[in-house]
This record gives structure tokens, sequence and C-alpha cells, in this order.
């Protein structure tokens, strides 16, 4: 058998995390009640006129910035043209002539090495409707929720010759964009989909093969077995010609584990695109394009290397916290209130994902302060708040905005108290009334000690400082 | 003559008409064809709510051609207005019947062919600084709120009243710049015209006659008028067809039998339902207009005839500057004949396409035009109260 390679292309949609939808002002939440989030614009009515949204072109550019693109300092909206229900003005506004952003590049380390994947470019665009199939009565009802919702749709180069390099270049795609806030890039939720373009052609030659499209691919393991699947497939068809292979688009079933052709019907079709009158082209100029710049973050594998050699983190440790913007974030302002980078981690890691999951969350959903939380962890550190209540206020932080931590504390009775005459009085009082526990001491039994002590420190809810509150104890017992 | 598709009975006289491309909330909103036959709008046209605000009464809504793309309004599903066994136009005939004004969107230069014919003034605003919010878009890039009245200083009040910056409307100009065209504000008077030469030579007798007429008052009154080459002019009408079309064929393609509006009872797929409700629904002009666009922006056309024609309208527009830099206005007729009968439009369905010549070069340009006396002044961007002072001067002076 002839060697052969796969050349692939993808064309990845991207949900932008905006409050409202690209061309009018209704919500751009996921989810709602089916048509909550509409108005006439939306709708397709006549007579509204779109007006763009600035936080779209903002984040469109930011997202070129991350993917090392050129931004186009005059970008303009198109309109294409085709007819589906699901399409109100049978028309989407989309950018054709001039993209926001072009030419750049992602670098992906795979098992064969590094190798940067590159971008041809990046257009903003609006998403349709939904249409929802009613068995009961055989009708078909359009939901246009999801219309005008502003998307992002980056196109690679044919770069990508294997899964496992998709998988790498969209697990890059995902974590810059999720970094700079471009989108939550959530594939479950639709929030990040994409076509994959494919051909195979013998090793070493410079011609491109039959390319076949599949679209709406949402998820890493369907992206996965696809790649696989199409790949043998045309494989089989060049080796042994058990098909001829024609350009067309692919829909993958994931349950059976194959691909089939869409009718042509569905592919076929002139868009007639053509620039949108009423959306003038959008000039960026300096003042626009130094903001935006001066909002970028830190790449996630920069930001890891740095909490690696200048703050001493574990290898595992950075690597659990760069994998969310709100980690880093929450991390780098709570390291600046208390100055302890390991416990801070921890903190977080550990105590943090745990409520997080429990509350069916995941990393970029964290709310909490990190100002406050470092606060919090300098008082614990500090002996001044008891580590177990330490928790318990990390806990309500979750649930309600706490910002001065140490206020909360005092509120709560968190506060360990340095009140010997108190301290005193309680441990008194549980001597005199266990009198049993303090005679199985004195007869030798030192889990009699442990018995007291917690009745002590329950009393005192804690907040006391357990090597302070055994050595008091002990010795009020030996004199009892 | 169906000159109301909906009238206020109790309105007072002199309140001021809509042409049915103006959404309403109060009545329906055809733009003249059965696709949209009783569609009620959600929302009132920002000019409508601009209109109330300077305290000016609705009177109704006339009628007009499907989607306002024809030469006289005959395309209308409601039918053609004829009088006296020639076209009329609603608007015109609404403001004969006691109207104060009528604001027609002027898509094709059908209001500013009635004014020429009924001897009324029209006003095309200079692009941008009337808001469209609220109207059935139709060739968004170069269609304009105008009005037309029985004087200009009509015509120049309630364009004052609904001339200002609108967020809603991304075409929208400054406050500052809508300004300029208000009521009050100062301008250089006109006292050098540039004649279009060929354009002017191309009309009937009649209309001739009527520039003659107009070059001889305003001559009188001290206006000095120069014959210019305006070769480049004339290109305007084929690259505004392509455009108008192209927009238009884009626009019309939400009316689709899904939403609202019409839907054909014949039908089983979703393919049946769009093509035999547009079938059933679209008049002959507009289905003409919708295939000569569709065509103009194919992938194998878009840059032999649609990127071209953007082209043109920039020549166009850059020539029309050349003459500004030289003269106040250019003066050209608004349309070729003096009359036109229903038998002309039968016997020659491109007449609106053809007639675009006298009409297009303001379209697509933005520039801003009157029409008094039968004839039509084209101006700088900005110029509109000049070119209006100019109408008064003539209507003063011809009396």
């Amino acid at each position: 058998m002839k060697k052969y390679e796969t050349v692939i292309g993808l064309e990845v949609h991207i949900e932008l995390a905006t409050e409202s939808k690209i061309f009018c002002s209704c919500s751009a939440k996921f989810g709602g009640e089916q048509n909550d989030h509409v108005c006439p614009a939306c709708c397709g009515m006549p007579g509204m006129l779109p007006i763009v949204n600035k936080h779209v072109v903002d984040l469109g550019m930011t997202a070129g910035l991350m993917l090392n693109c050129d931004i186009n300092r005059v970008t303009t909206f198109d309109k294409k043209s085709y007819y589906y229900p699901d399409l109100p003005c049978s028309y989407q506004t989309t950018q054709w002539f001039s993209p926001v952003a072009v030419n750049g590049y992602v670098p992906i380390e795979t098992s064969k090495g590094k190798k940067n994947i590159r971008i041809k470019q990046i257009h903003m665009e609006e998403d349709a409707g939904k249409l929802v199939h009613d068995d009961w009565t055989d009708t078909t009802l359009v939901d246009f929720n999801r219309t005008s919702v502003p998307l992002c749709e980056i196109v690679s180069q044919p770069d990508l010759s294997s899964a496992e390099e998709v998988v790498a270049y969209l697990e890059q795609l995902r974590s810059r964009l999720r970094f700079a806030k471009v989108s939550g890039c959530r594939m479950e939720q639709g929030s990040m989909r994409c076509d994959v373009n494919l051909s195979v052609r013998e090793e070493g030659s410079d011609k491109l093969g039959v390319r076949t499209e599949m679209k709406n691919m949402n998820s890493i393991s369907a992206i996965t077995r696809a790649i696989e699947y199409e790949t043998a497939r045309h494989i089989d068809a060049l080796e042994n010609g058990t098909e001829e292979l024609v350009q067309e688009t692919r829909r993958w079933d994931d349950i059976k584990g194959k691909s089939y052709a869409m009718r042509n019907k569905e592919t076929a079709g002139d868009y007639r695109y053509f620039p949108d009158p009423n959306i003038m082209p959008i000039v960026i100029d300096d003042e626009w394009f130094d903001r935006i710049k001066g909002t970028l973050p830190e790449l996630p594998e920069v930001k890891k290397e740095r909490y690696i050699s200048e703050l001493s983190l574990s290898e595992y440790d950075a690597e659990q916290l760069t994998q969310s913007r709100a980690l880093c974030d929450c991390f780098e302002a709570a390291y600046e209130e208390c100055g302890q980078a390991k416990e801070v981690a921890n903190w977080l890691i550990s105590d943090c994902m745990n409520i997080l999951n429990k509350k069916q969350m995941i990393a970029d959903d964290l709310t909490i302060g990190g100002k406050a939380l470092g606060q919090l962890i300098k008082l614990v550190l500090d002996g001044k708040v008891q580590r177990g209540n330490g928790k318990k206020i990390l806990s309500a932080m979750f649930d309600e905005d706490i910002t001065d931590v140490e206020q909360y504390a005092k509120d709560n009775n968190f506060i360990v108290s340095n009140d010997t005459g108190a301290i005193e009085a309680v441990i008194k009082a549980v001597v005199a009334e266990d009198t049993r526990s303090v005679a199985d001491y004195k007869s030798g039994k030192e889990k009699a000690l442990q018995a007291l002590f917690g009745k002590c420190m329950r009393q005192l809810k804690g907040n006391c400082d357990p090597q302070v509150l055994r050595t008091m104890l002990i010795d009020i017992v030996n004199k009892s | 003559m169906n000159i109301y598709l909906n009238k206020k009975e109790n309105a007072a006289a002199g309140a001021v008409a809509l042409d049915d491309l103006f959404l309403t909330k109060d009545m329906p909103t055809t733009g003249g064809s059965k696709m949209l036959d009783g569609y009620m709008s959600l929302f009132d046209a920002e000019i409508v709510s601009g209109l109330a605000a300077a305290g000016y009464e609705i009177g109704g809504k006339v009628n007009i051609g499907e989607f306002s793309i024809d030469l006289m309004g005959e395309s209308s599903y409601y039918g053609a207005c004829e009088k006296d066994g020639k076209l009329a136009y609603a608007a015109s005939e609404a403001l004969s019947e006691g109207a104060g004004a009528v604001m027609c969107l002027d898509v094709n230069g059908t209001p500013r062919r009635a004014a020429a014919l009924y001897g009324k003034v029209f006003v095309k605003p200079t692009y941008g600084t009337v808001s469209r919010y609220g109207t059935i878009a139709v060739a968004c890039s170069g269609e304009t709120v105008g009005v037309m009245a029985d004087t200009a200083a009509k015509c120049g009040e309630v364009l004052s009243a609904v001339a200002g910056h609108d967020d809603k409307d991304g075409t929208s100009l400054s406050e500052a710049e809508c300004a300029k065209i208000k009521n009050g504000a100062e301008f250089r008077k006109i006292t050098k015209i540039a004649v279009a030469k060929s354009i002017c030579e191309s009309a009937d007798d009649a209309v001739k006659a009527k520039l003659a007429k107009f070059r001889e008052v305003m001559g009188a009154n001290g206006v000095e008028f120069t014959e210019v080459d305006d070769t480049v002019l004339a290109l305007a009408k084929t690259a505004w067809n392509v455009c108008m079309s192209a927009e238009l064929c884009n626009n019309v393609s939400r009316l689709d039998g899904v939403k609202y509006g019409y839907r054909t009872k014949n039908y089983k797929t979703i393919e049946e339902l769009y093509t035999n409700s547009r079938t059933e629904a679209f008049g002959d002009l507009l289905k003409t207009a919708i295939l000569f666009g569709s065509d103009a922006l194919s992938t194998e056309n878009y840059m032999k005839v649609y990127d071209k024609s953007l082209r043109i309208r920039r020549v166009v527009s850059e020539r029309l500057q050349e003459i500004f830099a030289d003269f106040d206005a250019v003066l050209m007729p608004a349309c070729g004949k003096d009359s036109y009968t229903m038998a002309d439009v039968k016997a020659d369905k491109y007449m609106a396409f053809k007639e675009a010549l006298y009409t297009a070069p303001a379209s697509l340009t933005g520039m801003p035009a009157v029409v008094v006396g039968g004839v039509q002044l084209i101006g700088a961007a900005f110029s509109d109260q000049a070119l209006l002072d100019a109408a008064a001067a003539f209507e003063k002076e011809a009396k």
C-alpha cells in the first residue's frame, strides 16, 4: 500500500460572550423560554435596521490578537443570502470582503512535536434560529432565541494532518479564547462547534485530494472518530476503488460511527454575497486598537511558566490554575493580598474546586473575589481564624458577597479568642460536668482528654488556638 | 381612483399623509404589495413620531406601486391611480384633495416624476439626514424619506420636523450634519446652475418647454445657466438599476410566507411554500427586478455587474463633486415625458428602469434634489435649503 497523508482544515464557530445580540438589544443568554429573547429586528420584521454591537467587534479583535492575526483596520459586514426557515431575513449578516482578522497562527504540541497552524481569517457573524419539530401535530416551529447571537468563525489553513493535531489545535483555541473572555467555548452548549474539511493524498504530493466537509461537529470525541473514519474511507476509495470520492458535505452520525453524504439540495446554491448598505464600514482607529491590545491577558502557557519560576508553584499546581482565567485572576489577587502562593493554590485547587463540583459548576464559573480569599487565608495563617472555620467562611463566600472577611468573621463569631479568662471558664464548666472523663484520664486513659478537648472546642465554636486550649485543659484537669 | 389605502375620516384639512412604505401601529402597512396585505406593524416609523412631536396630524396612508419601484404607482396590488386616461399618482392627488403634505420614500424616483408631472414640489433630502427606521427597506443605499407638498416652503417646514440624527438607523448622520438641512440653517444662495446637456436633450418637447421656462424665470432673477458635459451622469441609470435590484432582491427575500404576510394554500414542502407564496403574491415588475438583482449578485456576475456598479457610483459622485466646485446646482428633468398612460407601461415593462436616467444621479449619490415647475435641481450634500430657496424664488416669479 502507498503511504497517504491526511490534509485537514477547520472552520470553528465560537459564540461570543456578549450580553446582547449582534444587531439588536435582545439578550444573548443561553436558554430561556422559546422566543423569549426576540424583537422585530431579530425576527426579520420589516422596517428594522441593524445597529452593530461594539462589544462584538471588541471580542472579534481580541480573538484575532490572541491568535496572532493582523487586524483589518477597516472591516465590513456583508449579506449572505439563502432560504431556510430558521433564518428570518433569508440572509445572514456576516463578513465576506473584509473580515476583522486575517493571517494568524496558533502553536500546537503533539507527540510529533511542535507546529504552527496558520489561521486564514476570523470573521464575525450572526447565528440562526432553531427549528423545533412537534411530532404530536407533525409541525415544525421556529425558535428565534438564537437568531442574531454573535459568533465568530475561525478559518484555519489546511495545516492539520491528524485527529491528534486537530484536538491539540481546538484545545489551544479554547484555552486562548476562554482566557481572553471571548467565549465560554462550551461544546456541550453549542458555544463552540466546528466544520471539518478533509482530504487525503499520497505522501509527498503537492496536489490536494478530493475534499469532503463534515458540518457542526460538537464534541472532541466525535471529531476524533469522524476524522479517523473519513481518513480510512478516503484511503479505501483511493487504494481499492470502493467508491468515487466527490466534493460534498457529509453528516457525521456519532451513534452509528459513520458519515453520510447530505442531499445535494441542502448544500448547493449561490450565496450572492454583497456589502450590507445599512452597516457603514467599521474603522478601527489607533485608540480603539490600543485599548483592546491593552486588555489582552498573558497567555496561559506563559502564566504557567511564571507561576513555576517566580512563585515556586509545582508543575501540577501551575497546570491546574492555568486551566481557567477565573482561577488565575482569583489566584493573582489573593496572592497579592496574602503573599502565600502555595497556600492560595491549595485553597483554590482543592477547596474551591470541591465547592464548585458540588454545585455542578466549572472553574470558569468561580465568582469569589481574589482579594477576599487573600484576606481569609491571611486570617487563617495569622491564627486569627481557626482553619476549620476558614473553610466555613469560604463556603459562605460562594453564596454571598463578602468583601470584608475580618468583619464577617467577627460578626459570625469566627475570630479566635485570646481571652484566657473565657477559655478557663469554659474548661472549668466542662471539667465540673464531665467528671467521668476526668476520672478516666486520671486513671491513665489518654483518649478521655480528647473527649474533654472536643467538648471545650465545640463550646468555644472553634475560636481558640488548639495549643493554648490543650495546655490549659491539662493544667486544669491535673489540678482538679 | 385609489388614492388612500387608509384614510382617517375625522382628520383635519391639511393633515400629513404617508405613503404605504412607512410602518404605522394604527393602520396596516402594505408597501402596495399583496404579500403584505393587512400587515400590522408592532412599531411606528421614526418619522411618524417626529411628525407627531412637531404637532402634525397623520391623515392616512396613500397608495404606491409595489415597493415603489415602478413608474407612477401602477404596479400597486390595490390598483393604479388613473385620471383622464393617464397615470396619476396617489401622493400628488392626495395633495390636490387637501392633504397638507405627503411623506414619500423616494426609492426609484417615483415621487419626483409625479411631482414634475402634476406641478407639485418634492424634496429628496441629502442621504442620511432623515431616519429610515420603520420604513420598509427596498434599496437602502439610495432611498430617502422625502416630502411632497404644494409649495417649497411647506416642503422645507415638514422636512425640518423629520430631519435629525437617529441612533436606530446606522446610516443616520450626526445631529450637527442633519441640522444643516433644517429651516434656519445658513446656506449659500444658488446663482450658478449647470445644465445636464444630453439628459435635458433626451426629454420630449413638453418637458423641454418646462426646462426653458425655468431657465427663463430664474435667468431673469439673476441666475446663470451653463451647459456641462453629463456623459458620466448618464451612467448613473444602469448602475442604479443594478444596485436597486440587487438590494431589493435581498430585502424582499424575508417575505417568504413563513413568518407573516401572504402564504399560499398550495404547498406540501417548504420549497413549495416559498415558491408558491412569492409567485402568487408578487407582481411582474417586482419579479423582474428580483431576477435582475439576483443575477447581478451571482458569483458569475458579481464583479462584472454589481461591483462595477459600485465603481460607477463613485465615478458619478466624483463627477458631481467636480461640477459643484464651479456650480451651485445641476438642472435636469425628473422624467422624460409630459404624461404616461397604462398602455405605455404595458408596451414597455422596463420603462421605470429607463426613466431612471433622470432620477438615478441623485439616488445613486445621495445628493439632495428638489422638483419644482416640472424640473429637477440636484445640489451638493446639505444644500437642501438652498435648493428649496431657489424653488421658492421660482414659484414667486413664475406666478
